[in-house]
Order: structure tokens, then C-alpha cells, then sequence
């Protein structure tokens, strides 16, 4: 070997730390939690914000309500399975029920390129008014503004909402106990690759749909059948690992799952094979996962089968008695290894 | 899922795993060449099913680790150039050059675009005849010939506005660069399928004989990692030191012709610099005559430039096997996949990074959710 001694090999000094934003604060990992800490809750800090929730939980005369907002940025505005608008009713919509609430009434805010064809945004509206009633919600307030030609990606929605909470549980983090079950509500990871194969041109051999879909529905069913629900996070940005090292966090509790038992469909894990992803990681628009008293896993299991015919809900693993707050899974070969957030939006491997 | 479940079969993995540990003595330290391998071992936990007296070592063949400072000093520089649209797969995006890596050049306004294939970059330079297209052609021998084959057509084509950054690394020379070094403790090796798919395993040959060293050539799954293991530690328990190939599957002894030719035709042998390494003679592919027309180097005069490295990371010593990721004492603390010092942390194959998921003691500080 030529060149350089051992000792005075090295690497180049690190960059500094969040001096912009980059896409990768964007992914739903380490970086964009660590700007959600630094930027936004270190001003904005207050009880509710400090719930660490989907959404914020408060009472008003004895009633509880559930309040949340999210903001959609996509391309392709379209992709199987779904488009913008209906993504931007689901996403608020779902925000809410995991919070156990029954959705209400939505806003919507419109950030519209200059040169986008006016049908592109009249069909996006209405998907937006089917979503909403295939919610049972109503859109009941909104604004629009234009940018320039080439200041946007089309179009941007954000969507706030708010529901009531109309039973006793506490659905948090903070719920969860020793040796409770963790329930994904179906298969992971088709949204992230539907939208990526659209995007980026990619031609699997199957036709892979979003997942996309409200999930209000299964989880008033399951607050029906009186299953003990401890705590609900839907599956977006970051997939399944992000949102139960999440919940690890949040709650103090050590989290174990088994890789054998997580429902991921062929189509997406060979696509995932293909590109170097991981398919646990991949965003999802129409799952979730639920921690609930493990003596109501089958009944919870039972009540979601009943509920939609496209999902294969599964127990993939448990709250441990044990700490310190990390997530672990059982890899298929029988060994054990941490499971730890992502950092930030994943990039497909050079080989 | 055919192909991939039957080579990750539990009860498969066990049988093996006994079996490694019924015939090892040991002790034997075995190195795995490429960073697949790497992320394979630590992700499925093979290295626990080990027996203590194997060690595991992890070498260097972790393309975005290996990637010179000065290339991606380079390929910020090109991609800030006016017109310019620089192509490169995912996951060089982060590397950190001296100052700067790609994702924030293109967060700062350059024209970054991931791609799936050098060919997307050649059909973009087709279609954006205003732009100069540039594709970082970085990796072992497994993507040269598809950037080998996206340069021929470009030549073919007389596409004038296509070119490549060239960071091409050939795994012979890096490990006889290992073996022969004083400070060498590998005793055995996991050459990786994927090279040998494109080059066969003649090569090797040469280095077993003349460094009395088993090299097995090896897949990715977890039952063929550990397939090889098994025939690494029988070679060194019984005194032979022969390539053997794990990886009949993919790989024959003569390996692809029709790619080999086609990196014979578009590249030459060339000393290259490993991020971490230095120089290796002879370790790298460069653009030959007429198709170093498609040499971005020389299309976009960044000769110049310098690379600021600093004295912090200990990446060259983890890339060679000497230390182990956690031997670091910024492992985990100032260096982590989100605050990379060093390219083994950064990529997903890097040992650091490798270890840093899937192996850390303790996990990483998290803060609380988004809606």
C-alpha cells in the first residue's frame, strides 16, 4: 500500500450540524425530529405540544377534542392508489384517530403554482370531497394563494382538523404497560413504493397501489368492541421503524418485535431487495400500529380482518419489561439486533 | 419470496452455525471484502450464531466509503457549474467532501438528481441537450460495466454533453494492499459474489498460493454468508489455502466475458486513491482513449482542487480491518449516521454505520413525534 501512513489516515472534519435544511430533515428520521426539538417545540413549548401525539388533546366543557394539521407536498401529484387531495384528507384524518377521536370537520389551505391547468386542481378538489365523505367528515373552511411559475410543485394542501373524543381511554404513549401486544393494522410499505416506482419511472412486474386510506373507521371499531387500546400511531414518513422508536421514546418502555411476523408483501419487498430500502422504514398513508392489553390481540385482530378486505392485520411483537426506551426485533434467522430510527429520508444503495 | 426466503431460512442457519462450531479450533479472523456482506452480517445477527474464536473483520469494499475526498469535492464543484445536472446513485448523496456534501449543494441550488442507473443519465443528457449531464461512476467491478456500457453508447451515439465522474476501485489490489501490510491479521476471506459474478475468481488464485490464505468467493444472504464461513474455517482447520466458490449460483470461474470485455474496451488500469487508504497501484479504472472524451474531470477542469481531510476519524484503520468500528472514540457519540466523521458511517454498507444500527449498546437519543 502507497500514500499515507496508518496513523495519519483520516477523514474529513465534520460538516456543521443543521446549518440549512436539506431534504433529509424532511424523511421522518433523526434529523427531522431533532429539527421539530431544536426549531419548533423549544419556541412553541406548552402541555399539550409536550404530548408527544399525532394530535393535541384538550377538553372544552367537559368534552374532549382532538386538533391536528399536516401539510402535503407529493410528486406525482397522482399515483395508484391515490392523488393529493385524498391524501390530505386520510393524513389529518388518520392524525385524529389515532388519537381515538371521531373526526369532524377539516380546513383545507391551497398553495397553488401559477401555471397549473385549473382541471388538475378541480380533480384534486373533488377526490378531496370523496375522501371526506368516505370519512364522514365535512370540509368546512379554506384559503388559497398562488405562487409564481416555478415557486411551488404544483400544488401544496395543508389540512387541519378536529374530532371528539367521545370515550374514557388515554391513548398515548404514556399508556402503554409490560408485556402488551404490538398490532400493525396490515401489509407495509406499498405507498412509499407506488409513489417511488411513479416518480422515478420504475417498471416492477406487478402494479403496486398506495395504500392510502382514513383509518377512523377501524379504529372507532376497535374503541366499539372495547378492545384496551393503549396507544395508536399511524405509519407515514419513516414507516414502522420510526413510529415505534417513537413510541419506545415517548413512553420509556423497551419495544421487541419479530421480522418474521411483520406483514410486508412480496411485490414490495422485492422491490425494496431491488433498490437497497428497507421495507420496515418505507412510508405508509393508510396503516398503523397498535399497542393494546395483550389478552384483547386476537378480538383487536379480529375486529380490523372484519374491517377491510385488502389488510392482513398481525401481532409483530411486545412491550417488555425491561429498558433502557429501545425498539428491538428478531431477525429471520433467529438473532436479535437493535431496530433504531432512521436518519432521514432513505436512499436506494449503489449496489 | 423465492430466491431470498430459502437463504434465510432459521432452522437452515442454525444447522450451519452448529456445524461451523463443531469444526472450529480457531482462533481465525475472517475478513468479508464487500460492505453488502458487511450490512448482511450485522443486520440478520450472523456474527452472534459465531463461535468466539472466529472473529469477523470488515473490510473495504464499501464503494461509497472508499469514494476519494477530492471526488466528492469534485463532484460538488461540477455540480454547481450553471447547466450542469449531476447524476449519482442515492446513497453518495451524503458523503462528506472537505466542506460540503451533495445533498446541500443541491439544497443550495445545484442540479443533484438521483438515478437508478447510468443509462437514466445518459437518456436525461439526451433529452436536455441545453445541460451537461454528469454521472458519478463510482463502485467495484460490479457497476463498472453498466458505466462502461452507458460511455460506449454515448460514444456510439456521438452524445457530446454526457459525461462521467470516474471513481472506479478493483477489489484484487486492495486485498493483497491488506495482506501485505505489517499490520495484517486476516487469515481468511469472504470474496465478494457480486465482483466475482463480473470477474470470475482467477484473480484470486494468485493471492491464496502466495499468501497461504483461503478466499472463498461468497453471497449475500445470511445462509450464504454463513455457508462461506463454513468453508473458510474447514480450509484453515484442515491447512489448505484455496478459492473455493460459495456462490456457484451466480458466479463461474471465468465470470461474465461479455462484461469483462466491455471494461477492457471503455477503461485502463490506473492507480486510484481509497478514502482512508491512499494510493494502491493498479486499483483503479480509468477512461481510455477515444472515450476519455467522457472524463468530467477534463470536461469540467476541476483539476485543481484540493481536499481538506482532518486528523478525526479512524476510517482507514476500519476499512483495513486493523480496528473495529467501536474502537473508536467517536463511535456513537460525535460520530453517528446523522453527524457522519468518516465514510464508513455514512453509507449503509460502512462498517461504522453497519454497526451504529444494528449493533450499538445503547440507542439514539429520540425526540418526540411529528403529525
Amino acid at each position: 500500500m502507497n500514500g499515507q501512513t496508518p496513523e495519519s489516515l483520516s477523514c474529513p472534519l465534520p460538516l456543521p450540524q443543521d446549518e440549512q435544511i436539506t431534504m433529509i430533515h424532511g424523511g421522518g428520521g433523526t434529523a427531522m425530529h431533532r429539527l421539530i426539538e431544536r426549531v419548533f417545540k423549544s419556541q412553541f413549548d406548552n402541555d399539550l405540544l409536550r404530548q408527544d401525539h399525532d394530535a393535541a388533546v384538550f377538553a372544552v366543557d367537559g368534552t374532549r377534542f382532538a386538533f391536528t394539521t399536516d401539510s402535503f407536498v407529493i410528486q406525482p401529484l397522482v399515483f395508484p392508489g391515490g392523488d393529493i387531495g385524498s391524501l390530505a384528507v386520510y393524513g389529518t384524518v388518520n392524525d385524529l384517530a389515532m388519537a381515538g377521536a371521531r373526526p369532524l370537520y377539516l380546513s383545507a389551505g391551497f398553495i397553488v403554482e401559477a401555471g397549473l391547468p385549473t382541471q388538475v386542481l378541480s380533480d384534486i378538489v373533488a377526490s378531496m370531497q370523496r375522501a371526506a365523505e368516505a370519512s364522514n367528515i365535512q370540509i368546512v373552511t379554506g384559503d388559497t394563494k398562488v405562487v409564481e411559475h416555478g415557486h411551488g410543485d404544483g400544488v401544496f394542501i395543508n389540512t387541519a382538523g378536529i374530532g371528539v373524543i367521545e370515550h374514557g381511554r388515554v391513548i398515548a404513549p404514556r399508556s402503554i404497560q409490560p408485556g402488551d401486544a404490538v398490532l400493525v393494522s396490515g401489509d407495509l410499505g406499498r405507498h412509499g413504493i407506488a409513489v417511488m416506482a411513479v416518480r422515478e419511472g420504475l417498471e416492477f412486474e406487478t402494479t403496486l397501489t398506495s395504500d392510502c386510506a382514513p383509518l377512523a373507521a377501524p379504529v372507532l371499531a376497535l374503541l366499539r368492541e372495547n378492545v384496551a387500546i393503549r396507544c395508536l400511531r399511524d405509519l407515514t414518513r419513516g414507516g414502522l421503524t420510526s413510529a415505534v422508536n417513537e413510541i419506545a421514546a415517548a413512553s420509556g418502555r423497551a419495544v421487541h418485535l419479530r421480522e418474521s411476523a411483520i406483514p410486508v408483501r412480496d411485490d414490495v419487498r422485492g422491490a425494496c431487495e431491488l433498490l437497497g430500502l428497507d421495507p420496515l422504514a418505507v412510508a405508509n398513508e393508510g396503516r398503523f400500529v397498535a399497542i393494546v392489553d395483550h389478552s384483547d390481540a386476537d378480538r383487536a385482530l379480529d375486529t380490523l380482518r372484519g374491517h377491510a378486505v385488502d389488510t392482513t392485520p398481525a401481532v409483530i411483537g411486545e412491550v417488555l419489561d425491561s429498558s433502557p426506551a429501545r425498539v428491538t426485533i428478531e431477525s429471520r434467522i433467529g438473532s436479535v439486533r437493535i431496530l433504531d430510527m432512521p436518519s432521514g429520508e432513505q436512499l436506494p444503495r449503489i449496489c | 419470496m423465492k430466491y431470498i426466503d430459502e437463504y434465510r431460512d432459521a432452522s437452515n442457519a442454525r444447522r450451519i452455525a452448529d456445524e461451523i462450531r463443531r469444526v472450529t479450533t480457531g482462533p481465525h479472523a475472517i475478513m468479508e471484502v464487500c460492505g453488502g456482506q458487511t450490512h448482511a452480517i450485522v443486520k440478520f445477527g450472523i456474527d452472534e450464531l459465531l463461535p468466539p474464536a472466529i472473529e469477523l473483520i470488515h473490510g473495504p469494499g464499501c464503494p461509497v466509503c472508499v469514494t476519494p475526498v477530492e471526488l466528492i469535492d469534485k463532484a460538488i464543484a461540477i455540480a454547481r457549474q450553471p447547466d450542469a445536472v449531476f447524476c449519482s446513485f442515492g446513497d453518495m448523496l451524503r458523503v462528506p467532501g472537505s466542506r460540503d456534501d451533495l445533498f446541500r449543494a443541491k439544497a443550495s441550488g445545484a442540479d443533484v438528481r438521483i438515478v437508478y442507473s447510468p443509462l437514466d443519465a445518459l437518456n436525461l443528457a439526451k433529452n436536455n441537450p441545453g445541460k451537461q449531464v454528469v454521472f458519478f461512476a463510482v463502485g467495484f467491478e460490479t457497476t463498472a460495466p453498466a458505466n462502461a456500457l452507458a460511455v460506449f453508447q454515448a460514444h456510439q451515439s456521438n452524445i457530446e454533453n454526457f459525461s462521467i465522474l470516474c471513481s472506479h476501485v478493483l477489489v484484487p489490489p486492495a486485498m493483497e494492499a491488506i495482506l501485505s501490510s505489517p499490520d495484517c491479521r486476516v487469515n481468511g476471506f469472504l470474496a465478494a459474489g457480486h465482483v466475482c459474478t463480473i470477474m470470475g475468481y482467477t484473480e484470486y488464485e494468485p493471492l491464496a498460493k502466495k499468501y497461504n490464505v483461503p478466499i472463498v468467493v461468497t453471497g449475500f444472504e445470511p445462509l450464504d454468508i454463513l455457508h462461506g464461513v463454513l468453508l473458510c474455517v474447514r480450509q484453515l482447520e484442515e491447512g489448505r489455502a484455496e478459492v473455493e466458490n460459495q456462490y456457484a449460483r451466480s458466479v463461474s470461474r471465468e465470470g461474465n466475458r461479455h462484461a469483462q470485455r466491455l471494461i477492457e474496451t471503455v477503461y485502463q488500469i490506473a492507480p486510484r486513491g481509497w478514502r482512508g487508504i491512499g494510493t494502491i497501484a493498479r486499483s483503479g479504472l480509468a477512461l481510455r482513449p477515444p472515450f476519455d472524451r467522457y472524463d468530467a474531470e477534463r470536461r469540467f477542469d476541476v483539476s485543481e482542487i484540493v481536499a481538506h481531510e482532518s486528523e478525526d476519524c479512524i476510517s482507514g484503520l476500519v476499512l483495513r480491518g486493523v480496528k473495529k468500528p467501536r474502537e473508536c472514540p467517536a463511535f456513537g457519540t460525535r460520530c453517528t449516521p446523522d453527524h457522519p466523521l468518516g465514510a464508513p458511517m455514512v453509507s449503509g454498507e460502512g462498517a461504522c454505520a453497519a454497526y451504529y444500527r444494528y449493533k450499538q449498546s445503547e440507542p439514539a437519543v429520540l425526540a418526540g413525534p411529528c403529525a
